[in-house]
């Protein structure tokens, strides 16, 4: 008896299930799943990406899945991996990119992708500054640039205006900075005078790049596992000091790790902020005041002509998987080459201050004019193209980046509280920072 | 005393017994035997290159100071937490245990923050005690406190103790008050006649016909402040500054999670069930003995 029902339910269930699917077959699409890290207004246009995508043409439907924070997109696509089932694309933020290239038989390689799938893969289409990040040594795309920035000033013009500054002739170098600092504080233009988003990406990464100082050897890491750091040097003791004689005078706030000081500036709480040139969605949406965004401020006495600075954001990750087909490779790569097309990217560029990450898509943008319309756009692609890249400004591939950038900032929190003094605190960040590389370049050898 | 139920064969037994030992096999067992075993390894993230290293990972732990410390801030922390829980809850459950106007009411409200998630409660503090959305933040920067719980070891760890400890006085409260109402009044009265007064009544008669509550809740606060803590940490401060706030749990899913590093994170699950077996044995054999049934 109980055999039998349960035999018909089964037999029922199935055939419920076989019903809607033989109409469908006819235009059955190939999903592919994308995991990504993007929320707010951002998250909303990876969406419209990927809808332009899937009206694009009828054989792939990418399928969108916000995962929270960069680290949990990160995180779980590894436990996913691991458990065998992974997304078939992962965003990856930047600092994790030493991390996914170490991961073996986990990812496919971009430039395999797509000559798997006998599609053309032109390195050459993308930004210098974009490719060389996510390149392996012998040049090759490895993961598909999707979403750079680099970090800029932003500057709050009426604030400048109400303190009697110049909201023409911005500053350009941080003893520039400083007195604007204190002509705002002077005036009271806003509760903060200047704060900062990502303090180690902005006050040490972008920083050992624009004045060509080394953040750690072997070409930041570029020239394998037995890297070290260099945090100790002359140029982040005077870096270090300067932030914090800034926020003894009252100059300064530290606003917390990562991305806790976004809401500052838009909120019109600080004047002068750092942070990523994507934030222009942001603010474009929530500032109730005239804003500029410049490149970021370099000390004169220790570089005349600053170097180029470093992108930040992510890049998407092909992954791979037991059951995975060659159509589903196929899909990740039409992907890939859509929104590499010049109009996908000037349309990226556009909806999210993202740079664009193929020269086409610059160009594009710049015959209709955008940047004459939209000054300061293009203050995140200047910086990034304005000097040819050195090893010091070529940009990072250190295994356990998020866990050194973590450690940094400990130390700074511990050196803005006055429990120790920048000489202390770079100390300790470039020990505990060794501890990890050395840990990494254990688990990645052999 | 003891009755015995004996089965005539070991087969039904068994049967019966299947269901609960094959959830604890799958959802106990199995995964803590994984992770003793992961804590003898070092593993890329991915678990491609795994190499089996003894028992390195407990060496480098052990010998990392800032573990050291965490061990003492989790202690600090669970410890204020169970205080404070217990002994606001104590005071409500005394206060409304009287009779008063809408008791019910005041004993509804005060459950009512059990059911909120600890994410969720940590962002109800943070809007009130962030310096710059908070609304007490913003009061005590106006007032001249250099209030920035971001920047201020000592305010952070304020600010974690009390959210948590807010979020578990409901529970408290439900078991005081029922063990307050589990008193006969035959004993409280014959204490008032003896000429007791109400301070006193508490102390020699209440207290100690409460101390099984309390001995069963200062298990549970303990347990609860070492690991059902960390949403409240995560979104409250996320271990900082520095590792102002970083306990044990927290820690473990930093090294885990964030830093991908299993092995680490493994040996330091390891340590902590260690703990939690050891605690439980001390309360269990020499607390217990003390305790009024």
């Amino acid at each position: 008896m109980f055999r039998r029902t349960f035999a018909t339910g089964a037999a029922s269930a199935a055939a419920l299930a076989a019903l809607p699917a033989a109409p469908a077959r006819a235009q059955q699409r190939i999903d592919i799943n994308f995991w990504y890290g993007l929320g707010g207004a951002l998250g909303e246009v990876v969406e419209g990406q990927i809808a332009r995508f899937n009206q694009s043409q009828s054989r792939f439907n990418v399928i969108g899945a916000f995962r929270g924070s960069y680290v949990e997109v990160m995180t779980s696509a590894i436990a996913a991996w691991r458990a065998g089932n992974p997304p078939h694309i992962a965003q990856v933020f930047e600092v994790g990119t030493a991390t996914m290239m170490g991961a073996g038989p986990a990812i496919r390689p971009v430039h395999q992708l797509f000559a798997d799938a006998g599609m053309p893969l032109d390195g050459s289409r993308y930004l210098a500054g974009v490719r060389g990040y996510y390149s392996d040594t012998q040049g090759r795309l490895v993961s598909m640039p999707h979403n750079s920035s680099s970090a800029v000033m932003w500057l709050n013009l009426d604030a400048f205006a109400k303190a009697g500054l110049s909201t023409t002739d911005l500053p350009k170098t941080w003893a520039q900075v400083r007195a604007a600092a204190e002509k705002l504080k002077a005036a009271n233009a806003t509760p903060v005078p200047m704060t900062t988003a990502w303090p180690t990406w902005v006050m040490f990464e972008q920083m050992a790049s624009i004045h060509d100082v080394p953040f750690a050897t072997l070409a930041n890491g570029f020239g394998g596992l037995g890297t070290e750091l260099q945090l100790t040097g002359d140029f982040f003791q005077k870096h270090v000091n300067f932030l914090l004689d800034l926020q003894k005078a009252g100059l300064f706030r530290y606003a917390g790790r990562d991305s806790a000081g976004d809401p500052l500036f838009p909120s019109g709480e600080a004047a002068i902020s750092f942070n990523s040139s994507a934030g222009r969605a942001r603010i474009v949406r929530e500032a109730k005041f005239n804003w500029a965004s410049v490149p970021l401020p370099y000390h004169d006495d220790v570089i005349q002509a600053p170097k180029n600075g470093v992108i930040g954001g992510a890049s998407l990750w092909p992954l791979t998987a037991r059951n995975r087909s060659a159509d589903e490779y196929r899909g990740m790569a039409e992907f890939f080459a859509f929104i590499s097309q010049a109009e996908q990217d000037k349309w990226w560029h556009q909806q999210t201050g993202y740079v664009p990450i193929t020269q086409g898509g610059y160009q594009a943008a710049q015959a209709e004019n955008y940047y004459q319309q939209n000054p300061g756009a293009d203050a995140a692609i200047i910086q990034l193209s304005r000097a040819e890249p050195t090893p010091n400004s070529q940009g990072f591939r250190l295994g356990g980046f998020v866990e050194i950038r973590n450690i940094i900032q400990e130390e700074l929190e511990r050196a803005f509280q006055g429990q120790q003094n920048a000489a202390q605190a770079l100390t300790n960040a470039n020990r505990r920072g060794n501890v990890v590389l050395r840990n990494f370049e254990r688990a990645n050898r052999g | 005393m003891q009755r015995k139920t004996i089965f005539p064969q070991k087969g039904l037994p068994y049967l019966l017994l299947a269901p609960q030992l094959a959830i604890t096999a799958v959802f106990f067992f199995w995964p803590a035997g994984q992770a003793v075993w992961y804590a003898f390894l070092r593993q890329d993230a991915f678990g491609i290159r795994t190499q089996f290293v003894g028992f390195e990972n407990f060496a480098d732990l052990f010998a990392d100071p800032y573990y050291l410390q965490a061990i003492w801030t989790t202690v600090f922390f669970s410890v204020s937490v169970t205080v404070l829980s217990m002994s606001v809850a104590l005071l409500l459950a005394a206060l409304a245990d009287r009779e008063i106007r809408a008791a019910g009411l005041y004993r509804t409200l005060l459950i009512w923050p059990y059911a909120i998630a600890p994410a969720i409660a940590a962002v109800l503090w943070l809007f009130l005690f962030h310096p710059s959305i908070g609304l007490l933040g913003r009061g005590l920067n106006a007032m001249g406190v250099a209030w920035d719980y971001r920047l201020n070891d000592g305010q952070a760890m304020l600010v974690v103790i009390l959210a948590s400890a807010w979020k578990q006085v409901s529970y408290n409260f439900i078991f005081f008050l029922a063990g307050l109402q589990a008193i006969p009044r035959a004993v409280l009265e014959a204490a008032a006649i003896d000429g007791a007064r109400p301070i006193r009544r508490f102390w020699t008669v209440v207290f100690p016909l409460l101390s099984p509550t309390a001995f069963f809740l200062l298990v549970v606060n303990i347990v609860y402040a070492f690991f059902d803590t960390f949403g409240i940490i995560d979104a409250l401060t996320k271990g900082g500054p520095g590792k102002a706030t970083e306990t044990l749990i927290y820690r473990a899913y930093l090294d885990g999670r964030v830093n991908l590093d299993l092995g680490m994170s493994a040996a330091q699950s390891v340590v902590l069930m260690i703990m939690v077996i050891g605690l439980t044995i001390v309360q269990f054999r020499f607390i217990e003995r003390r305790v009024h049934y």
